[in-house]
């Protein structure tokens, strides 16, 4: 396991032999990430947008394997945290950071790595569902090994096991070439799921996937947060208090006074944090006394 | 293959820090608020060699084609062929650094940074032509004098342009009558009322901006100074005719410009005054009207540096005269254009100098009128952000680029 | 069971202010239909006469323009095949260079770049296409006739740069071609680089979220997304290369006739054509009307192909054409 995640630290081109399958069933790919769920971890991690800095001192592990939920009120800068985990951040004109983002040990924003291949390991599902409406499904599912250039030789069985995964191959398997705009708002959001984790990431970032659905199609998400758990380590954005508890195993909440950066006010084990909280802020929050 | 890399010290200090090691990625620091931030930067020294390697070996390449073994190539060719080698070098040297997916994207970002700066050479290349070419002959005594009495003989500078711009003005002025007044009460009645001949009236309004406006100044010349206008006068050769065939071009692109400007407009503005009471005259005239104000003007003056540039129209029209007429109603007249196309046709070397004083006065006068509408555009919206970021309010931007590229999009001939 | 409900009818009385309001726009609005079907009208009636002379299906397909011989012999075949030609030309480097300058404006420029860039495009639009054809004649020409000379001496085989021995490559549609081109890129540029700025920016993301490069994502989203605006562009920049006349009229020669060597001196469009017969008696006039009227009809009829290309398509929604 650890000779797997060390080896993820491979910059340059990825000619090497891909390891032996690690579950039974998994689609082997050519030339993508390495397999496996892998921790992810933000050290004094910092933002800025311009010279306005929006978030401090963000120290957080999420261990491999595991689901982490980022709660807090809006405005704190949970989603420029995520955003800061896949290199998104730095797409913004003016956008800044500081700190280290560290993928299996070693820093993702380490002088000499390219921010495209960091992609390809840590995935992101956005808020609102973007499929590529000119591609077919089975093409929508397929787009991310395109992107990036990974070969693939059992392609009809990449795209039924990602869409299992995401819990949409039931519902789309005869009729995967049908254009992938026209499914509905929650179906759009599971194929966008299936296409990231087509690729097979070590990590996958949700930014409050669920907020512009309604309940079946949430709780359909929530089905598939909670199988990937041993897969993919998740790291989920989330207003809903509810949904934080009912998928997550760590809890990390943020939290910006007036004018200030946001940052880290408790962290823990979900349990813990929602039963017994230590900070009296983190309790008021999840007593619903403020949002 | 596999890259050396050292991780950046940050430097403490206000300036920013690029770290070149290697195959690094160039990061610039910067202190802010006690800490060094770092904007990640994708492309580093290793990627400058790489293009000014591949650019260098290309050329020498070409030369040693060229020089030794081939004859005859133009000019063309050699660069042609040139970019083409310096690209490919280029494409296999960032292949074998950083693999083929890299390698493609990198080429594509070379190619279309190229073609950009290719659109900007012609430009340059006229500006600057123009310019020198009509600084040699351009007098001030162009402002005041007419053609009266030049022959070949005299030299280039000797008359001026004054009937020319005289005809201009008085030209492009009429026109503005004719055609300003009703532009822009059709483009209120195209956005703002609810009749059902808005359809057709667009669709009729759209198809005659594709009137070639060569077709304009003949028809003026066919339906009005062929059959009433033998013997001169009102209907006979002159700037009144002239005008008429301007106002014909210039209607629809005043119309759609202005209805452009109308529908930016936040339909919010009209909602609330109506339902504070005002009819939807008065919601047009006090909401709608001071709104789009700046948008108007800019379209208005875009419509007039247009107009003055147009030549077609002109030819079976104002027909072109050598002396001073002041009075467009009677009589052939000059314009500047007309005086830069009549002179330049000439064969005699002086009239071809005249023509171009005749050009660069033309170029800077459109330059002018250009400025002068980006400037009210631009210095419109800077007042208004200003006003915005005082009272928190998200500011809108009817950018006057965008004007400027929905005028010239209905710029359908010349 | 229950009634069946129907909305009620609205009434509302206009006031006086609001009377007046939609008279006098209505006027407006109508006059310009009017206007403009009487223009359309004349210019039927006008050329009647030259058609009725020459017979249509002879005007349309006779390349000679002969006033001087009874009954007169003219005809729009030629000037429709150099039309047709310079804007081939002219489209064939407007569009690339078009959409590139576009890509560049939206996608890779920096800020500053970006406003050297649209204001580049936007003084290209504005420059008066008679000093176009001024420089493009006395300047350009002498620099396009060894690119001339080095096409038809090396890739000579390929038909349309063919040349007869000694032609002059002076004033030939290729020249003129590429001087109509400097017109339409702004077009293009304008509208191609509207459509890429409307790209939604969600699906731009989780493109760079897949770990696509910056190709890869316009690749994927950008180019899909706006081929209705880069064809309804072409198309429109097609029209304005269609009615071009001055810098076509200083160009070329202006004698009608079919040829495809277009690397050498000869050729005249419908309007350059037009252009050079200023203050003509009235029968040519009526010819010319005619020819005029043709060119008109065809872009006309491109134009609208433009418009329905781009508003059928995703990204033409919010373009205007």
């Amino acid at each position: 396991m650890t000779d797997l995640i060390s080896r993820s630290t491979t910059l340059g081109r990825s000619t090497e032999t891909p390891p032996p399958r690690m579950q039974s069933g998994r689609v082997e790919l050519i030339g993508g990430p390495p397999p496996g769920p892998a921790s992810i971890e933000a050290v004094d991690a910092c933002a800025w947008f311009g010279d306005h800095l929006v978030l401090e001192g963000v120290d957080l592990l999420m261990p491999a394997g595991e689901v982490t939920a980022l709660i807090g009120p809006s405005g704190c800068g949970k989603s420029t945290f995520l955003r800061l985990l896949n290199r998104m951040h730095e797409l913004i004109p003016g956008a800044a950071l500081d700190g280290k983002i560290l993928l299996g040990g070693s820093d993702i924003y380490e002088v000499g790595r390219r921010a495209q291949q960091i992609r390809t390991r840590i995935g992101m599902v956005f808020q609102k569902p973007n499929p590529f409406p000119a591609m077919s499904i089975r093409e929508n599912v397929l787009s991310g090994l395109k992107l990036a250039r990974i070969k693939c030789d059992d392609k009809d069985g990449l795209v039924e096991q990602s869409l299992v995964r995401a819990s949409l191959w039931k519902e789309v398997r005869d009729r995967l070439d049908r254009p992938g705009g026209a499914l509905s708002g929650g179906q759009q959001q599971r194929l966008c799921i299936a296409r990231s984790l087509a690729v097979q990431p070590n990590v996958l970032l949700m930014d409050e996937p669920c907020s512009a659905l309604d309940p079946t199609s949430t709780g359909r998400v929530e089905e598939t947060i909670a199988e990937l758990r041993g897969d993919v380590t998740v790291v989920i954005v989330t207003h809903n208090m509810q949904q934080a508890q009912r998928v997550s195993d760590h809890c990390a909440f943020f939290l910006a006074e007036e004018n200030q950066p946001g940052f880290v006010v408790e962290k823990g084990l979900t349990r813990d944090m929602f039963t017994n909280p230590i900070d009296s802020r983190t309790l008021n929050y999840v007593q619903g006394r403020f949002g | 293959m596999t890259d050396t890399y050292e991780i950046v010290e940050p430097v403490v200090g206000t300036t920013p820090v690029s770290s070149q090691f290697g195959n690094g990625s160039v990061v610039r620091s910067e202190t802010n608020g006690g800490r060094n931030s770092r904007r990640p930067r994708e492309f580093t020294s290793a990627d400058v060699w790489s293009l000014a390697g591949s650019a260098i070996s290309a050329a020498c390449l070409n030369w040693l084609i060229f020089a030794r073994f081939s004859s005859g190539a133009g000019w063309f060719g050699i660069l042609l062929c040139t970019y083409v080698t310096f690209v490919a070098i280029f494409a296999v040297v960032t292949a074998d650094r950083l693999g083929r997916l890299v390698a493609v994207d990198r080429v594509v970002t070379v190619i279309v940074m190229s073609a950009g700066v290719i659109v900007m050479v012609p430009l340059v290349l006229l500006v600057a032509y123009i310019l020198v070419q009509g600084v040699k002959a351009l007098r001030l005594t162009f402002f005041v004098h007419d053609q009266t009495g030049i022959t070949p003989v005299l030299p280039a500078t000797a008359g001026g342009g004054a009937h020319a711009l005289v005809g201009t003005i008085e030209q492009v002025g009429l026109a503005l009558l004719w055609s300003l007044p009703l532009g822009l009460a059709a483009a209120v009645f195209l956005n703002e009322s609810r009749s059902k001949w808005r359809r057709p009236v667009r669709i009729f309004v759209d198809a005659m901006s594709g009137l070639p406006s060569i077709v304009a100044g003949l028809f003026i010349f066919a339906v009005l100074i062929i059959p009433f206008g033998t013997s001169g006068g009102l209907f006979g050769f002159n700037g009144f005719m002239a005008s008429l065939a301007l106002a014909l071009v210039m209607l629809p692109t005043i119309t759609r410009t202005v209805e452009v400007v109308l529908r930016l407009v936040p339909d919010g503005l009209r909602e609330a005054s109506l339902a504070m009471g005002a009819s939807r005259a008065r919601t047009v005239w006090s909401v709608v009207f001071p709104t789009a104000r700046t948008g108007m003007t800019t379209a208005v003056v875009l419509g007039i540096a247009r107009a003055v540039g147009e030549t077609a129209p002109l030819l079976f029209t104002a027909f072109g005269y050598d002396l001073m007429n002041s009075n467009p109603f009677s009589g052939a007249q000059e314009s500047l254009p007309l005086f830069v196309y009549r002179n330049i046709r000439k064969p005699d070397v002086n009239a071809i100098a005249r023509g171009f004083s005749g050009a660069l006065v033309l170029m800077l006068l459109v330059l002018v009128l250009f400025a002068i509408a980006r400037f009210i555009g631009s210095d419109h919206s800077k007042r208004r952000n200003a006003r915005a970021s005082k009272n928190k309010v998200p500011a809108k931007n009817a950018t006057p680029l965008d004007l400027t590229s929905t005028m010239f999009k209905g710029d359908l001939q010349s | 069971m229950a009634p069946i409900r129907a909305p009620r009818l609205i009434h509302d009385e206009p006031s006086r202010a609001d009377r007046t309001f939609n008279r006098v726009t209505m006027a407006a609005g109508l006059s310009v239909l009017v206007l403009l079907t009487l223009v359309g009208f004349f210019l039927m009636w006008q050329s009647r006469q030259a058609i009725q002379v020459t017979g249509p299906w002879q005007f349309l397909t006779r390349i000679e323009w002969r006033t001087d011989v009874q009954p007169a012999r003219i005809g729009v075949a030629g000037l429709l095949t150099g039309t047709v030609l310079v804007a081939f030309v002219a489209i064939v480097i407007a569009v690339p260079f078009g959409v590139l300058a576009a890509l560049a404006i939206t996608e890779y420029a920096s800020a500053r770049l970006r406003k050297y860039l649209i204001g580049t495009v936007d003084l290209l639009a504005a420059v008066p296409s008679l000093l176009f054809g001024l420089w493009g004649f006395l300047f350009l020409s002498g620099y396009v006739v060894p690119l001339s000379r080095w096409l038809t001496e090396n890739l000579g085989w390929i038909p349309l740069f063919k040349t007869d021995a000694g032609a002059s490559l002076t004033g030939s549609i290729f020249i003129a071609g590429i001087v109509v081109s400097l017109m339409v890129l702004p077009i293009v540029t304008a509208i191609v680089r509207e459509v890429f700025s409307q790209t939604p920016a969600g699906e731009k993301e989780a493109a760079f979220a897949l770990g696509g490069t910056r190709w890869g994502m316009i690749r994927t989203v950008v180019l899909p997304y706006g081929k209705g605006g880069i064809i309804g562009g072409s198309m429109l920049g097609l029209g304005r290369a269609l009615g071009e006349t001055i810098a076509v009229a200083l160009l070329l020669p202006g004698v009608p006739e079919v040829s495809r060597k277009i690397l050498q001196n000869g050729g005249a469009t419908v309007s350059g054509f037009i252009a050079n017969r200023a203050g003509a008696d009235s029968f040519t006039t009526s010819g010319l009307l005619a020819a005029g009227l043709v060119l008109f009809i065809i872009t006309l009829a491109t134009n609208m192909v433009a418009s329905v290309v781009v508003s059928r398509s995703r990204s033409g929604v919010g373009v205007e054409i």
